[in-house]
């Protein structure tokens, strides 16, 4: 696992219980804001269909896909609604001086 | 002459093509607005399935009471609208897990309803995330109910489901046995095949108990009740549901060009919870059907105009249908406003 942080976003610029994209490299993510404040990033795409999750609905600890519905545990990445049937990859996250920051895995 | 065998050879041409799995146009909207929308609510599920319910109830009772009179006639027809139409709606958005905010009881009503409307339930959840990914991509949907090259009489003997609901059970039969045609292979993953196995099965198990309690009372009666308003009480989903895609540009990426909005009254409304803002549904089908109505407010002038009517949309998709049947290169191209970006 890589020890460098990665700024993905102020944590206010994210309001409870939503989601923003966020791009770095290659890659895509997801930067979820929950109802009690934790944030959590994890990969952006969906791992069913070809939808980008920031467009998606928080609710509670799951995220749902807004292409097909399906729905993430935003804090594991286990699946817990179909079409939906791989997990995603959910980040160690932090919020360190007002920012959102994530370890990427390599 | 199209093929539309999912996974056939159009779904090379398509992939080829990248219509498969592809981005789809989004109009702007504000994320704040589009997140209340995406709001579910419990309450607004329970009331709208209760009121089905009841009125299921009182037309069921009224229906009974009347059995050997003419009067059996208009009381099983609302009935079995209320049964094999009105079922639709409420299988299609607890399908996607929208109607109720807590997920087991969109599954609990899901399951009803896709008895009711006659759908196994796991193959038709697999088979409408597919309709949603690629919306009338010929071979890839699985859902095009409207295709051309067909006789518009075959439409017209689909509104008591004339073959849509005897070639559904033949598929429980075989599901329920452990079979899967290559069409369902084509879209369902194997590991829920055996979802689709029992729910075959205790959905046969159903009707057959039905049957059975005919030959008890020596009547038709509880069939009129449970499995045959599938049949008599098809024909208004199918009236509402031809308007959706049908006669509208296959093989595009952009909804606006193949999916209808239009204006109903509030009775239809409640009868197709909200489905009528169809373009809109199929952009955004996280929003509930009990948001559909702002979120078309709020995006229309980056749609089509919506059609006035249920009649003014059934003008144009009839004669299209019946022109399709010869003329396979014929579709209506929806005009997209000048004012945003194609």
């Amino acid at each position: 696992m890589s020890t460098e942080w990665i700024s993905a976003c102020d944590e206010s610029s994210i309001a409870k219980n939503d989601v923003a994209r966020f791009d770095h490299l290659d890659g895509t993510y997801a930067v979820v804001r929950m109802s009690d404040g934790i944030c959590v990033v994890m990969d952006g795409l969906c791992t069913h269909g070809k939808a980008h999750l920031a467009e998606g609905f928080v609710d509670g600890t799951t995220i749902e896909c807004p292409k097909h519905n399906g729905r993430f545990n935003v804090l594991t990445g286990e699946p817990v609604a179909s079409p939906v049937r791989v997990a995603t990859t959910v980040y160690e996250t932090r919020v360190h001086n007002s920012k959102i920051e994530f370890r990427l895995i390599k | 002459m199209r093929d539309y065998t999912v996974g056939g050879p159009s779904s090379i041409t398509a992939a080829e093509d990248g219509l498969v799995d592809a981005d789809c146009y989004k109009p702007k909207i504000d994320r704040e607005l589009i997140k209340q929308l995406m709001m579910r609510n419990n309450g607004w599920a329970i009331a709208h399935i209760a009121s089905w319910f009841a009125a299921l109830g009182v037309f069921g009772w009224l229906a009974h009471l009347s059995w050997g009179s003419w009067w059996a006639v208009p009381t099983f027809g609302i009935y079995g609208v209320l049964y094999g139409s009105m079922s639709d709606s409420r299988w299609h958005e607890t399908g996607h897990r929208t109607a109720f905010r807590t997920k087991w009881m969109n599954d609990v009503v899901y399951y009803i309803a896709s008895f009711m409307i006659f759908r196994e339930p796991e193959t038709w959840r697999w088979s409408h995330a597919r309709h949603h990914s690629d919306t009338i991509i010929v071979g890839r949907d699985a859902e095009i109910a409207f295709k051309r090259n067909v006789p518009f009489y075959k439409f017209v003997l689909e509104l008591v489901g004339i073959s849509a609901v005897p070639n559904e059970f033949k598929q429980w039969i075989r599901n329920s046995l452990g079979n899967f045609t290559n069409n369902q292979k084509e879209f369902q993953p194997e590991e829920t095949f055996r979802i689709s196995m029992w729910a075959s099965r205790i959905y046969i198990l159903i009707l057959a108990g039905v049957v059975a309690s005919c030959v008890l009372v020596r009547s038709v009666e509880p069939l009129m009740f449970i499995g045959l308003p599938s049949f008599y009480g098809h024909w208004l989903v199918v009236t509402l549901g031809i308007t959706q895609h049908a006669g509208l540009a296959e093989d595009v990426t952009d909804h606006r060009l193949n999916t209808r909005t239009i204006y109903m009254g509030p009775l239809n409304r409640w009868i197709y919870w909200n489905m009528n803002y169809h373009v809109e549904h199929h952009i955004y089908p996280s929003v509930p059907f009990h948001s559909l109505k702002k979120l078309h407010l709020a995006i229309k002038d980056q749609l089509p105009t919506p059609y006035p009517s249920l009649y003014q949309a059934l003008r144009e998709v009839v004669p299209t249908l019946r022109r399709q049947a010869n003329d396979a290169a014929y579709f209506v191209k929806r005009e997209l406003p000048l004012s945003v970006n194609i």
